[in-house]
């Protein structure tokens, strides 16, 4: 049962995993990005949300962004000293492990995602359904509910969303084909530990990205 | 200590601060001039220039006591380094007495020990709590354990009109080295300042990731209640000029999953420049219109005033 979500918000950075300490955004929200997003409203273990369209609304625009960040992650053996009662944990010093990193990111967005679920039968309890799961979702997003704030790529960029109103088609921002190169589509969790990225050639007709015919590679 | 068990409804809020002849936040792109929307000329603060001061107000406030320790710090009071051997005597007896026992008795590829570690720095420390952190695990290639989402999630700030970035050229008497002295008797430097503004940063907390992952309860919400309305009086710097929260409106939602979209409260909260005020040059030169009528009765909207100071 197919699910339309409009979303939208005044930046974006869905970053390009060959580019990511200086990050730079792809051209448009990835498979995966629109998952996440339908994942903070509602999920489910047994529910695996499927990506078929994104349609672009917005015309594509960037702008730059540079940050102090920290250069560390927490290092948890140094947690693990400090829960034995040793030490400080390794706190991290904002002065002294900086870095300052710049991000090309997206501007003014605006998209309308096409997805439907697909049910894991084994996750599921005796009163679990589609038709359920379908209910609770429309009635999430209608409510503008959600389990998580969703974002845009990164957590500072917020996004707004409501149920895609109105029986039209959403209309793409420009009327054209462009070939947007090879994009992630999702990563494959089906190995816990080893999460594998898998690409897709990506294309924008009409500003729509349809991924339902996408050749994914790994 | 009030009772610490999760925060139980969904929380959006939206800050009105102000600056005064100063820099708010400064981009080191060009050359730490005032951040500024290219596009539309509205000012920026970023999301972590908000929540180091956040973070600073904690620390000053609680001291680095638990459970309000601070994971990321700035460096700047010496004697908290005095304070660590106390601090780690407080450790022990904090929380799950026999979880070093237990860390100790685990063996080294079991996730359950990332887990356990991800709650004792949920436990310990106020930001991590509050807004996530990434650890590295010792579960090999294991992503999923080593991200701790907080529930505070800020989005950026921008001035409700195009601010008006100044340059100031000063000077100063005194020369750094000796060669410069030899040949001047004093220096030029430059500071960027604007004039006024009033920015917005709208920012929101999921009780879900609170009860799921990090424990995030009403005393913490409290505590970032409080450290926003104050996050500027233990700020002042020579760049700052005067900064400060004007306003903190806070949606309480009835439930954890929320009442309505946040977009739709943010719009109920109306902040426009006084018709006959060409130049806003102060706080007064605004209105602020609550538009209760597209508030759900369930969500109740409160504007948080601070009654430490």
């Amino acid at each position: 049962m197919p699910i339309r979500l409009e979303v939208w918000g005044d930046y974006a950075l869905f970053t390009r995993p060959e580019m990511k300490t200086e990050r730079v955004t792809y051209d448009v929200m990835t498979p995966s990005a629109a998952r996440g997003i339908l994942e903070a409203i509602f999920w489910h273990p047994g529910l695996h949300w499927r990506v078929d369209r994104i349609h672009v609304l917005n015309p594509i625009r960037f702008d730059n962004i540079r940050r102090n960040e920290v250069d560390s992650i927490i290092s948890t053996s140094k947690i693990r000293s400090m829960a034995e009662g040793r030490g400080d944990g390794g706190a991290i010093y904002a002065s002294e492990s900086i870095q300052q990193r710049s991000s090309t990111v997206l501007r003014d967005v605006r998209y309308v995602i096409d997805a439907h679920f697909e049910l894991e039968r084994g996750k599921l309890s005796p009163n679990d359904s589609a038709a359920k799961f379908q209910s609770i979702f429309m009635r999430r997003a209608a409510k503008g509910q959600c389990f998580h704030h969703p974002y845009f790529g990164t957590r500072e960029f917020p996004v707004d969303f409501r149920l895609w109103a109105g029986s039209d088609e959403p209309v793409g921002f420009e009327r054209r084909h462009r070939d947007l190169g090879y994009m992630l589509y999702d990563f494959d969790y089906r190995d816990p530990f080893h999460p594998k990225p898998l690409f897709f050639r990506a294309a924008l007709d009409d500003g729509v990205m349809d991924v339902t015919s996408a050749e994914v590679r790994s | 200590m009030t009772e610490r068990t999760p925060i139980e409804n969904r929380y959006d809020f939206t800050i009105l601060f102000d600056v005064e002849n100063g820099n708010p936040n400064g981009d080191p792109d060009s050359g730490n001039m005032p951040r500024v929307d290219i596009e539309t000329g509205n000012g920026l603060v970023t999301d972590v220039c908000i929540k180091r001061k956040i973070r600073d107000y904690v620390q000053l406030a609680m001291d680095e006591r638990f459970p309000w320790r601070i994971y990321i710090q700035n460096r700047r009071t010496l004697n908290r380094l005095d304070a660590e051997a106390l601090e780690t005597e407080g450790i022990k007896s904090v929380g799950n007495k026999d979880l070093a026992k237990e860390i100790k008795a685990m063996k080294k590829n079991d996730p359950e020990l990332d887990r356990r570690l991800r709650d004792y720095m949920c436990e310990n420390f106020f930001d991590i709590r509050t807004f996530g952190a990434v650890m590295t695990t010792f579960v090999k290639g294991n992503l999923a354990c080593g991200q701790v989402r907080g529930p505070v999630q800020l989005g950026f700030a921008r001035s409700i009109d195009p601010i008006d970035v100044q340059e100031i050229s000063i000077t100063r008497i005194a020369v750094t080295t000796e060669a410069d002295a030899a040949e001047k008797n004093n220096t030029m430097g430059n500071k960027f300042i604007v004039p006024y503004g009033l920015y917005r940063m709208n920012g929101y907390v999921s009780a879900k990731l609170a009860q799921n992952v990090t424990g995030f309860c009403n005393e913490d919400l409290e505590m970032l209640w409080r450290a926003i309305l104050n996050m500027f009086e233990f700020d002042r710097s020579a760049a700052r000029g005067n900064m400060a929260v004007r306003k903190l409106y806070v949606f309480k939602h009835g439930s954890a999953l929320g009442d309505a979209p946040s977009w739709k409260l943010f719009d109920a909260i109306d902040v426009r420049r006084r018709d006959d005020v060409a130049v806003a040059r102060s706080f007064g030169d605004y209105d602020i219109k609550v538009d209760e009528s597209v508030i759900p009765s369930s969500v109740t909207v409160d504007e948080l005033v601070d009654h430490e100071l």
